[in-house]
């Protein structure tokens, strides 16, 4: 597991970027967790610097839509999912655990 | 007989519309007619990537994996010559007509051409996915380019050009690139990316003609200098496709003239994309919005019309990106002349910043460069300050 932060560091709306072997997007959805890869499957942008809405995150560059749960493109360019990955908050902290997706798929 | 929406236009405002029909529900049947015999493909990487040849055919087109399911009737490599408004037919190039009950006009725009270079060698414009092909191809073994035109397209080619390793002169009439869009002062900005990367930029050039016989050999500028050109690429703007609508009855201006949803003058045919000017309760005019986000956005809300659906029209910022030499420029709003603009992050001179574009301290537009997670929170506060067009 990796630690991202502690959960008050990650307010509600907002979103980090960790460095894993693939860089990591942690977004907190009303105080849900949620992590994925971080690089929209488009091109070279970070999905950490888009913009949440519900449970979509919105590619900064082209705006393509991934939805957060299921890493699911909701809206073109972007045409490959992105990766889910298990988000675990423990005494405060969020973890994520690269490699198992969000619904404990390995 | 369920009904029938002819799409004419099988690119990104076609697709988009094609879509958007089935999302509303359409179940009827979905004619897309495009003249290309390609099927949908992105144009923003045929300056870019495509051209550079990092992105592949594969890559960049617009096809989905569901999009089996949308069940659409394709009739690519075919042309719509007219469209008979009584029987709401199009007219196709084969002498076969698809009768409609509704329209979606996407017909998009085509490469401005510099007058006298038609059956010259060497020189090309760039628009389709063919046109970036033989520009690769001719690329490949050339060692300098000219540019006719700084404006995005032509800075993206010369920024690509350069990557490729040839020496790249652009050449723009104007005293200053990109000022319509962005302002002379940002536009400037802009611009010195260009000398960044070891890219000529000659600005307040007249180009009087090309040089050659067979195959261009030099640009003439009308101060008389010769820039000598293995390859010319003509970026000077587009035109819109409507000439094949001049008998329908269609309302055309620059573009087809619709409202703010889409809609045109005659019933039950909507216009998107690149080829549709709509009427903006902003700028009291019709406007034609040449951007990809507009082209994917705009025709859910005309054919949400088409359907009959009525209600307001979705606030909408305008919104474009450019790649240039590695630097993201991404612009968002409606920018005006008298807008002053101010630095609210980052330097011009680190190519890192962020601009903000007010009108009596007002923020109506903002430009980023470099910034894209800034630039998408300005960007989504000017869509929710939007008022919506009613
Ligand atoms: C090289 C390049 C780079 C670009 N880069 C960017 C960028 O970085 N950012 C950005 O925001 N925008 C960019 N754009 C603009 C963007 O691609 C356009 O706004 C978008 O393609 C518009 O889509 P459209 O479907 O309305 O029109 P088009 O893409 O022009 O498609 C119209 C289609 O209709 C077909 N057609 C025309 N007439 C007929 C007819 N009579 N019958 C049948 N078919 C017909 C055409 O052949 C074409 O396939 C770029 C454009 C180009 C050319
Ligand atoms: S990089 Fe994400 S949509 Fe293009």
């Amino acid at each position: 597991m990796i630690p991202v932060c502690l959960t008050t560091a990650l307010p509600p709306g907002e979103a980090t970027r960790i460095e894993a072997e693939e860089p990591i997007a942690v977004f907190n959805v009303d105080g849900d967790f949620y992590a994925i890869d971080d690089t929209c499957t488009h091109q070279d942008a970070s999905l950490a610097d888009g913009w949440l809405d519900g449970c979509s995150v919105e590619c900064p560059l082209h705006a393509s839509c991934f939805d957060l749960r299921t890493g699911k493109v909701s809206g073109p360019p972007a045409k490959t999912p992105v990766r889910t990955h298990r988000v675990v908050v423990q005494d405060g902290m969020v973890y994520v655990q690269p490699g198992i997706t969000a619904d404990g798929a390995a | 007989m369920s009904p029938t929406i002819a799409v004419v236009g099988a690119a990104l405002a076609g697709l988009s519309a094609a879509r958007a029909l089935r999302d509303q529900s359409f179940d009827g049947r979905i004619v897309v007619i495009g003249d290309e015999v390609h099927a949908p493909y992105d144009r923003p990487p045929l300056s870019k990537e495509f051209l550079a040849g990092t992105a592949s055919l594969d890559d960049i087109g617009l096809g989905a994996p569901d999009d089996e399911e949308l069940g659409l009737e394709w009739r690519l490599g075919t042309t719509a010559v007219g469209l008979d408004r009584v029987s709401r037919s199009v007219l196709l190039s084969d002498g076969s007509e698809v009768r409609a009950d509704g329209v979606v006009l996407a017909t998009g725009a085509r490469a401005r051409r510099l007058p006298g270079s038609e059956g010259l060698g060497g020189v090309h414009v760039l628009r389709s996915l063919d046109d970036a092909i033989a520009l690769r191809e001719d690329l490949a073994s050339a060692s300098r380019l000219v540019v006719i035109g700084a404006g995005f397209i032509g800075a993206e080619v010369a920024s690509t050009a350069r990557k490729l390793g040839l020496e790249v002169t652009v050449v723009e009439a104007m005293p200053v690139p990109l000022a319509g869009p962005l302002g002379a002062e940002m536009g400037a900005v802009c611009a010195e990316l260009h000398a960044d990367h070891g890219t000529r930029l000659l600005t307040g050039s007249g180009v009087a003609g090309l040089v050659g016989t067979g195959r261009v050999e030099a640009v003439e500028l009308t101060d008389g200098t010769r820039l000598p050109a293995d390859v010319v690429v003509v970026g000077i703007g587009a035109i819109p496709n409507i000439e094949w609508l001049a008998d329908s009855g269609v309302a055309l201006g620059n573009g087809v003239l619709t409202d703010a949803r889409g809609v045109t003058n005659i019933p039950g045919v909507v216009a998107v994309g690149d080829c549709a000017a709509a009427w903006s309760v902003s700028a009291e005019r019709h406007v034609r919005i040449e951007h990809w986000t507009h082209a994917l956005e705009q025709p859910a809300t005309a054919v949400a019309t088409l359907l009959g659906a009525e209600g307001a029209v979705p606030a909408s910022v305008p919104y474009f990106w450019s790649d240039q030499y590695g630097a993201r420029i991404q612009f968002a709003g409606s920018r005006r002349e008298d807008d002053v603009a101010r630095v609210v992050e980052g330097s011009c001179a680190e190519r890192s910043f962020l601009v903000v574009y007010e009108r009596d301290d007002v923020p109506v537009a903002v430009l980023g460069m470099n910034q894209p997670r800034l630039f998408t929170r300005w960007r989504r506060q000017l869509r929710s300050a939007v008022p919506a067009p009613s």
